[in-house]
């Protein structure tokens, strides 16, 4: 029993391995952005509508959160820094929040306020449009509304990434 | 062999894979080194024993040691136990690690006769955004007047204490766990230094988790000269324990997650007790009619378990869980092991509740009462190795409150746990020969334990 | 026994490779309820470890008694 039990468990560490090291080894599959940004209208917070097409001719940056989301927390008030510092030059942040419920939202957002408006996607049909495969997940979108960036994830230093982005985008 | 045959599909399948912008040419090279290994692993598996020298080197590096690890086995007259202390606690999510937090626990479990209290500390912080340390001091003050111990000794008092360092590194959606546990009480060390990776995959709806355990121990034993105890320098026992653990998690939908784990443990060396007797009947023996004897263990074991927890939201924000787990050993054991468990958030307050069912058939060499003096090869009679059932409930209240000045997330904790055990084939001994009750006809024994745990949480 | 189990292995190795058809179907925008600590398999490590330790110094059995995984999936 002893040995067919060690082949076993070594058969099934063997396999489990190999496909460990092979998706360690496959780098993160991410389509690069293109094409037209998909357009939408979403409730936002403070009443009224928020739409797309409002800030074509500017850069928009859109970032997908959840206040359930730890990264997406650690991001928001360095977003909230970005967002002050470029508005005047033509960018524009936009904040879609993914609950279903806005209350956490709201809450954690009366706690850590930001500026930049918040739209709700309680459906999450924004979030399929964008194919948003990662919390958090940042996309730019340029003045001529062509989708040019993509990223998923937050680690702090990110943001040094999207200041670059955004300089060379507000400068088109 | 068909299962080379279907690797050499898998493999072809991989080297002329160029799906998305993911697999290009200089990735293809390196799957087929990877394949091939595979390959020759997996030849071997049909062939008997062929995991020897070449095929160790390639699992090492893919060996590590996952939560669920035990420390050292802790001896001594407080029986048989396998100190559970993987405080580092499981990678839970493979893309994360886990809060910064402190914990500061206080345990005791009195029954049977016996009390076992301590503290237990433990510390985690990040260092940087990819290094995670754990530290654990965890202490026993036993006070021992069990009926093992008064059938063959005299009650004591022993103090275990218990050090585990650990660190986890996160390297995209992999965590490295290493980790060292130390635990020591005046008749028994013990070592074990543990290995694992958990692997994010699949959208993070899998999670799968691989580790490798490794224990020494040094057996030692306490002995009475002239009213006083001291270490008996004539006795020193090793034992080596070797654990495989894996474990795969995957949630199945927004509100449901499963959790499958497979763990292997392999000892070997002296596995008994020093201090716990078998008895035999002795009608030479007035009153009591048995004589106790020394017990004597094989001194191998190899043992498995597998177990699932399914844990499900609740539409009104709580949560319910069910486990099952089934064990199987080399010494006839087999234990089932069932619990379902209710956790009810309402306002700052967590409770929690919990019934837990376990049933055991004995050890093939376990008796209470064996019919003469070298019946058998091996003899036991520890109540651990027993044919009994169990149950366990549980209650739990957690407050959650924001830590003044700091102003961080805390929490206040009390737990609390009854559990019944009723031996089928275990007899108070002690009662033999009062009267009543001769040696083999002593009612079944019965255990009884409460266990509480105060605790005070801290995430900062 | 042997076949349906070599099968079955490939078949894991494969999915975990990645080479699966199938597409995540909780989506990461849906995974609010994982975060949440109730939902957790260990939420204090430092009691159900202790825990863990009590039955199994009074039982045969031994291993598997973990919960891994889970968690809002974030990054």
């Amino acid at each position: 029993m002893q040995n067919r039990l060690k082949r076993l468990s070594l058969g099934i560490v063997a396999t489990l391995a190999a496909g460990t090291a092979i998706m360690i080894a496959l780098p993160a599959v991410a389509a690069d952005p293109s094409g037209p940004a998909p357009q939408f209208t979403l409730p936002e917070k403070g009443g009224g509508q928020l739409s797309l097409a409002q800030y074509k001719g500017q850069v928009v940056m859109i970032n997908f959160w959840a206040s359930w989301c730890g990264p997406c927390r650690q991001e928001m008030p360095l977003l909230e820094d970005i967002y002050k510092k470029y508005h005047k030059l033509g960018f524009t942040l936009i904040g879609v929040n993914v609950e279903p419920d806005s209350k956490a939202a709201d809450d954690w957002l009366k706690a850590t306020p930001v500026t930049f408006p918040i739209g709700y996607d309680k459906d999450s049909k924004v979030s399929q449009m964008f194919k948003v495969s990662g919390m958090p997940t940042t996309v730019i979108i340029d003045r001529k509304g062509n989708l040019r960036y993509r990223h998923i994830s937050y680690k702090p230093g990110d943001e040094g990434e999207y200041l670059n982005t955004i300089r060379a985008m507000v400068r088109e | 062999m068909q299962l080379v045959n279907w690797l050499k599909v898998a493999c072809g399948a991989f080297s002329g894979m160029t799906r998305g912008d993911s697999v290009g040419g200089g990735q293809k090279a390196w799957f087929l080194p990877a394949c091939r290994a595979l390959r020759g692993a997996f030849s071997g598996v049909g062939r008997g024993d062929s995991f020897g020298g070449g095929q160790k080197a390639w699992f090492l590096p893919a060996c590590r040691a996952v939560c669920g690890a035990f420390s050292g086995v802790e001896r001594g007259r407080w029986g048989k136990v396998l100190a559970v202390l993987c405080l580092a606690g499981a990678p839970a999510i493979a893309d994360v690690l886990p809060d910064d937090r402190a914990d500061v626990l206080y345990h005791n479990y009195t029954g049977g006769g016996i009390t076992i209290q301590g503290p237990s500390v433990l510390v985690r912080k990040k260092v940087g955004d990819n290094l995670s340390f754990t530290e654990n001091y965890y202490e026993d003050l036993i006070s021992s007047a069990s009926i093992d111990v008064r059938l063959s000794a005299s009650p004591y008092h022993e103090t275990r204490k218990q050090e585990s360092g650990s660190v986890d590194y996160l390297h995209g959606k992999t965590i490295y766990t290493a980790g060292y546990i130390h635990s020591r009480e005046p008749d028994y060390k013990s070592d074990t230094a543990y290995f694992s990776i958990s692997q994010s995959m699949f959208g993070d709806l899998t999670t799968v988790s691989m580790g490798y355990r490794r224990g020494w121990d040094n057996v030692y034993r306490d002995v009475k000269v002239a009213g006083v105890l001291q270490n008996d320098p004539t006795f020193h026992e090793r034992a080596d324990h070797r654990g495989y653990s894996v474990s795969v998690s995957q949630i199945l939908t927004r509100n449901a997650i499963l959790d499958v784990n497979f763990e292997a443990i392999t000892d070997q060396g002296y596995l008994a007790s020093p201090y716990r007797k078998i008895r035999y009947l002795d009608p030479t023996v007035a009153g009591k009619g048995f004589t106790l004897a020394d017990q004597i263990y094989p001194n191998t074991r190899t043992s498995t378990a597998t177990s699932a927890q399914f844990k499900y939201y609740l539409p009104w924000h709580a949560a319910v869980t069910g486990q099952y787990r089934f064990y199987n050993d080399t010494w006839g054991i087999t234990g089932h092991t069932i619990e379902v468990d209710y956790t009810h958030p309402w306002r700052k307050f967590i409770f929690d509740g919990s019934l837990r069912y376990y049933l055991q058939n004995p050890a093939n060499f376990y008796s209470d009462l064996f019919p003469r003096a070298n019946y058998q090869n091996f003899m036991a009679r520890d109540r651990e190795l027993a044919a009994f059932h169990s149950i366990a409930i549980g209650l739990g209240g957690e407050w959650d409150f924001d830590f003044p000045w700091i102003r961080k997330k805390s929490s206040l904790n009390l737990h609390y746990n009854h559990l019944l055990i009723n031996y089928s084939d275990f007899r108070d001994a002690l009662l033999a020969g009062d009267g009543t009750y001769t040696a083999g006809n002593e009612p079944l024994y019965k255990l009884n334990a409460n266990v509480l745990q105060l605790f005070w949480s801290l995430w900062f | 026994m042997g076949k349906i189990l070599a099968t079955a292995l490939v078949m894991t190795g494969l999915l975990l490779a990645g080479c699966s058809p199938i597409q995540p179907w909780v989506k990461p925008y849906e995974r609010e309820h994982f975060a949440d600590p109730i939902m957790s398999f260990s939420r204090d490590p430092v009691s159900s470890s202790y825990l863990d330790h009590v039955f199994e110094s009074r039982e045969g059995s031994r291993g598997a008694t973990g919960g891994v995984g889970g968690g809002c999936g974030c990054n």
